[in-house]
């Protein structure tokens, strides 16, 4: 079992290398178009804010709506940092991540704490308010700038942009696969499954509820930052309720708790309008039929019965592959 | 130390508004017994059970696992402390595994904290390993070995609530509490399942208190009956005299 476990960890790496190496060779060449290099970045902090966000809705099994106030807390906190430190841009990029990432999580815990008892329609309610309530107050406390926000963060090219977001999100991917893999993870889908009988095997289901929140609103912190440092400023407008919907649109349509359909459907969800900007009247409309089409889909059994088949055969693919391999040593 | 009961009630009682669901119960339930709650439905057994573990708090009455009160505790503390339960309606993780199932029971057992986890530091393999090697152990008691990596949703009844008894038994309890377990079971299933029940207590020394409907079961493996009727105690003791008694009779077959 160990062997195979760390044959999958090597193809892993791997293919994360050869993804990273891939588009680095288009970046630096000029292949890419200029207005697509900084889609990469985008793509990058949404995935982040997607695959944290999958850990609230898809894995414990609650409805937040009001994931933009922690990717806020996270940009203002970091980019606030990163204006004020004066440190070279690496090392500030690094520490602003860090202090992003440490603020948003200690707002998790705090709004975690305040929203304990309550479940479902109510919780996504208060966790709307929430979201509104941060961007609120952000336009009063003094040094953030008002409505105007922050301006003149410290900035990316284009290449840096894109190694650092990456990272970022491997990062990301790495502490959610562990984390769910490990006994709180699996913890925390038990309460979603059956919270009752979770009860009844000993678990404390607020602490697991404290720690979700706060373990999600690190990641989203820490994509707020790699946000001001893409956008090079930030505004209490960049964090509507518009972009916690969007976000969650990204969960339900990859799937809730695959983290692999979160990348997934990130990626999509960024990539699709840009792409189709030169249908640019119709953009809106093929947005909305192509989101549409994904999940119905997503939800029909043939369809699913139809991915297995052809995944069935990709892998046999694959084996034959390893087979002739083998065959050659 | 020897003569303390693992279970002693004394004088339970629950009300809802006006409603005496349970009223003024009292037992005692030796070391390694298997004690029988039966009566006619609506009786009060299942809230009982929720009584004693902390899913509702008694408004008369104590209760010591073991010589040690937990009146009033809550679920998790009451867990905690050896009291495991299964449900009338199961109640599986039903997206998880059948091994995660069990090593979610297995999950207070061990101690590495988030970060171990995350960081997948030595204690985590350690004790990850360790928790599979008992989840499996356990699995393969209740025939399960060969399911471990089904979604327990998709596990045939019978083998479910086997489940969810290998489930409650992670949590190393004192005394487990069976709500029903025959229930919706055909005459072979009930039949192995008797003999389940019995080999888990052989094996763990368990002492085990159940509900049941299926008065074959109960006089099969209970040594003591209490019968409950409109949440008083109808009657109570050896399982046979229990059954003969004219009173319980009445309540189940009325006059």
């Amino acid at each position: 079992m160990k062997i195979k476990f760390n044959r999958k960890m090597i193809g892993s790496v791997i293919a994360a290398i050869a993804i990273y190496a891939v588009i680095a060779i288009l970046i630096l060449t000029g292949i890419l178009p200029r207005s697509m290099q900084s889609l990469v970045v985008k793509i990058s902090y949404y995935v982040v804010l997607a695959l944290s966000l999958n850990l609230i809705v898809g894995f414990l099994g609650d409805l937040s709506l009001g994931h933009a106030a922690f990717y806020a807390v996270g940009a203002y906190a970091g980019c606030a940092f990163a204006l004020y430190s004066g440190l070279p841009l690496i090392p500030n990029f690094i520490i602003s991540l860090l202090i992003g990432g440490i603020s948003a999580a200690i707002i998790g815990f705090l709004i975690s704490c305040a929203i304990l008892k309550l479940r479902g329609d109510y919780l996504a309610i208060v966790t709307l308010a929430f979201g509104e309530f941060i961007r609120s107050i952000v336009k009063i406390i003094p040094g953030l700038g008002g409505t105007k926000g922050l301006t003149g963060v410290p900035s990316f090219d284009r290449f840096e942009g894109f190694t650092f977001g990456y990272a970022v999100v491997i990062i990301v991917i790495i502490i959610l696969c562990n984390f769910t893999n490990s006994r709180h993870g699996r913890t925390i889908t038990a309460i979603r499954d059956n919270a009752i009988a979770a009860e009844s095997v000993g678990i404390n289901i607020k602490r697991y509820k404290v720690l979700v929140f706060t373990v999600s609103s690190f990641m989203a912190g820490m994509a707020g930052v790699l946000f001001g440092f893409y956008k090079t400023s930030v505004e209490p407008a960049d964090f509507t309720y518009n972009v916690s919907i969007e976000v969650l649109v990204m969960v339900v349509l990859g799937g809730m708790g695959s983290l692999k359909g979160s990348v997934i459907a990130a990626i999509i969800i960024v990539a699709l309008p840009e792409l189709l900007r030169e249908a640019a009247a119709y953009r809106m409309l093929i947005y909305a039929i192509a989101l549409i089409t994904m999940m119905m889909l997503n939800s029909s059994p043939k369809f699913a019965a139809l991915k297995a088949k052809a995944l069935d055969r990709l892998y046999s693919v694959r084996e034959s592959i390893t087979a002739v391999f083998k065959r050659a040593k | 130390m020897s003569n303390t009961p693992m279970l002693k009630v004394e004088n339970l009682g629950i009300t809802f508004g006006g409603l005496k669901a349970v009223d003024n119960l009292s037992l005692s339930i030796e070391k390694r017994e298997l004690y029988g709650l039966i009566g006619p439905n609506g009786a009060g057994k299942t809230t009982v059970f929720n009584l004693l573990t902390g899913v509702y708090k008694p408004t008369t009455g104590t209760f010591c696992l073991d010589g040690e009160e937990l009146t009033g505790k809550n679920s998790v503390e009451i867990n905690r402390r050896g009291i495991a339960r299964t449900f009338q309606n199961i109640r599986l993780f039903g997206q998880m595994s059948v091994l995660d199932n069990v090593k979610v029971g297995l999950s207070n057992s061990a101690h590495y904290n988030v970060f171990e986890g995350i960081l997948r530091l030595p204690r985590y393999h350690r004790e990850e390993t360790e928790m599979n090697e008992r989840a499996m152990s356990l699995l393969s008691v209740f025939g399960l070995d060969g399911e471990y990596a089904y979604k327990a949703s998709n596990l045939p009844y019978g083998k479910q609530r086997k489940l969810e008894i290998a489930r409650a038994m992670a949590t190393s309890p004192k005394l487990l509490l069976l709500d029903e377990p025959a229930a919706g079971m055909n005459p072979n299933e009930t039949a192995e399942l008797m003999e389940t029940i019995r080999f888990v207590r052989e094996k763990f020394d368990m002492t085990i208190l159940l509900i049941e409907h299926d008065m074959k079961l109960v006089s099969g493996i209970c040594e003591n009956v209490t019968v409950l009727n409109f949440g008083t105690v109808l009657a109570s003791g050896k399982t046979d005299k229990v059954l003969d008694n004219p009173k319980v009779i009445t309540a189940y077959l009325g006059e």
